[in-house]
């Protein structure tokens, strides 16, 4: 379990690092997202790995609990990135349509634009 | 509990919703709520610098739920010092956006603006990390939104790189925290810097990671080099007002370096030792070297004024990574005025782009030439830090403080020759964009008639009155700074040692409310 949790984490981390080294929108889009998916799977075993556990105590009879915290967290880190991922696919899609051009580092040609348009 | 504490949060949270639903196709009302709201937050703002300068650390728990369960909001001095230059600098920005009709250019400008408010002041107030992972994010995507104001394709292009940076500095911020919570089971600071300081010694080599990559997330935040590259672009690209308030993002990081590196990982910790002082000093002192060499190097007045933000970024830095008491009351005031100093720079250098266009050469002369020289001027030696006005006394506060520590000698040479550097840069571009342009037109148009005409010709925005006046509030701002060093110095002082001795906060925020 560990083992498994651990190199998922690992793989998806490297897999979006390698992406968004891409440069270009769309594998750097995706990038972002596996790179989230691999924080989100670290938040969860911050808790301590449990299986089949409730994330509440009962206060009745002994049952082993998982810590509900680290969920909590997932969750808001998860409704978070869904939203920055759909800002910077919108960010992007309006840039890559008003310059017929999907990279996202800026040339220096880009800089002299910049100087000229706003001139 | 005292509930003025949430206000700065709740104002701006609450006004933007009803501009972006009510108000959606009324600007001038927009208008007259975003700037009734600013005025708000600023007698917020003054109400609590005045609560917080007693000494009292004041605690809000959410939800009235206690302190390691729940999460509360914290004034001390410094979180009230930094809500209230927020509110002064938005007061200004927005005013400024106004008079040059920045927020005509698209809409949303002043939802977007109250969003980045709350997120900036929550930012400031918080006492739970977790949180304050929280409010970058509400700060950072309205700053997306004001970052792409106005659109055009550069913009938007700077705006995908801003914005994935970003995206990846929050990635690194959650993992900084799920590993300081992995280690100490809590995400409270004041609880926190309890765990930490009881934590034994052979147990910390995960702590010390969670430390370091949280330093990482900060330096990003704060443009320190090598992590600095996002700034030059987004801020030179982004509508200048909005630059102008930038300024204060970048002090968000500074702030945070100094919350969590002062309270949880303390100097006196031996745990910490080596964490934050011996990498962030070295950064700071390249940081002030390449914004120097930035400012004398760019051809773009926009990038100028970027490269001055990551220079002021350095010297503060350097201040902060010394951790003294004395060094953290001299970053304090220069905090405050280096942020007023690049928001002036960046308002001057939209005037400028306004009139001829960015490029740092001899262009044709442009309205109200003489006047904007003037502003230019005072933003120069602001931000170069030459006496008579704030950045002098901030640098020399900075170098005295310095003087103590071994690093005195590397530490005096960077701030005085980036100085001189910097100075030699700002002339430079001043004699280019004010002087040149008459020398040209003298020559190409030597009919005095001619030249009449060229020289009333109107300002291009709309309302240059308010626009002016935002510019010399600033102005006034800074001399304001200057004139009341010492009082200012007495507060950040106070401040100071309310950092170095955090047991009060800690007291505060866990055995619940005591006023």
């Amino acid at each position: 379990m560990e083992a498994l949790l651990a190199s998922a984490v690992g793989v998806l981390t490297a897999a979006g690092i390698f992406l968004i080294l891409r440069r270009r929108t769309f594998p750097v889009i995706l990038g972002l997202s596996l790179l989230t998916y691999a924080v989100n799977a670290f938040l969860f075993a911050t808790g301590r790995l449990a299986l089949n556990a409730p994330p509440v105590l009962n206060k009745y009879k002994e049952v082993a609990y998982t810590d509900p915290l680290p969920q909590a967290l997932v969750l808001t880190a998860i409704v978070i990135s869904f939203g920055m991922t759909a800002v910077i696919v919108m960010i992007a899609l309006s840039a890559y349509l008003s310059s017929r051009d999907d990279r996202i580092d800026m040339s220096a040609q880009d800089s002299v634009d910049a100087a000229g348009e706003d001139a | 509990m005292n509930h003025w504490i949430i206000a700065p949060i709740v104002l701006p949270a609450l006004l933007a919703p009803f501009i972006i639903m009510v108000l959606r196709y009324h600007l001038d009302l927009q208008r007259i709520f975003s700037v009734a709201g600013t005025v708000g937050l600023v007698g917020i703002a003054l109400t609590l610098t005045a609560q917080a300068s007693t000494g009292v650390v004041q605690v809000y728990e959410l939800g009235n739920w206690p302190a390691p369960f729940g999460i509360v909001l914290v004034l001390d001095r410094m979180s009230a010092l930094f809500v209230l230059l927020t509110s002064l600098l938005a007061l200004v920005v927005v005013l400024y956006a106004m008079g040059s009709g920045w927020d005509k250019r698209g809409r949303h400008f002043h939802p977007l603006f109250q969003f980045q408010l709350m997120g900036v002041c929550g930012a400031f107030l918080t006492g739970d990390a977790f949180n304050l992972f929280v409010f970058f994010e509400v700060l950072l995507i309205a700053s997306y939104g004001l970052m792409t104001h106005g659109g055009g394709a550069v913009r938007l292009k700077a705006g995908v790189q801003y914005v994935t940076y970003n995206l990846l500095g929050s990635t690194l911020f959650l993992f900084a925290l799920g590993t300081l919570y992995a280690v100490t089971g809590t995400l409270n600071m004041a609880d926190l810097a309890v765990r930490v300081a009881e934590l034994p010694a052979e147990d910390t080599a995960l702590l010390r990671v969670g430390a370091v990559l949280l330093l990482l997330v900060f330096c990003i935040k704060a443009a320190v080099l090598p992590l600095h590259f996002w700034l030059p672009a987004s801020y030179a690209n982004a509508p200048l007002p909005v630059a102008a308030l930038f300024a204060i993002m970048t002090k968000v990081g500074a702030y945070a370096i100094l919350r969590m590196y002062t309270l949880v990982f303390g100097p006196d910790l031996a745990i910490a030792e080596g964490l934050a002082g011996a990498w962030l000093l070295p950064a700071a002192l390249v940081t002030l070297a390449v914004g120097a060499i930035g400012i004398l190097g760019t051809q773009h007045i926009a990038r100028m004024a970027a490269f001055g933000a990551i220079a002021s970024m350095g010297t503060l830095l350097i201040a902060v990574s010394l951790f003294t008491p004395q060094a953290t009351a001299a970053a304090l005031y220069y905090a405050v005025h280096s942020t007023l100093a690049a928001a002036l720079l960046f308002l001057v250098a939209d005037l400028v782009m306004e009139r001829q266009g960015g490029r740092i050469d001899g262009m044709p002369p442009m309205a109200q030439s003489g006047l904007i020289a003037v502003l230019f001027f005072i933003g120069s030696i602001a931000l170069a830090g030459m006496p008579p006005l704030s950045g002098f006394v901030g640098k020399l506060l900075v170098m005295d403080a310095a003087r103590d520590g071994g690093d005195f000698a590397a530490i005096w040479a960077v701030i005085l020759i980036s100085s001189f550097v910097t100075i030699v840069g700002l002339a430079r571009a001043g004699s280019l964009i004010f002087w040149q342009s008459h020398d040209e037109r003298h020559n190409t148009e030597p009919d005095p008639e001619n030249e009449d005409e060229v020289i009333h010709q109107p300002a291009p925005e709309p309302m240059p009155g308010l626009t002016f006046a935002a510019v010399f509030g600033l102005v006034a701002g800074l001399a304001a700074v200057t004139l009341f060093a010492g009082p200012m110095m007495d507060y950040t002082r106070a401040t100071a040692a309310q950092l170095y001795a955090p047991q009060g906060y800690i007291d505060a925020v866990l055995t619940g409310d005591e006023e």
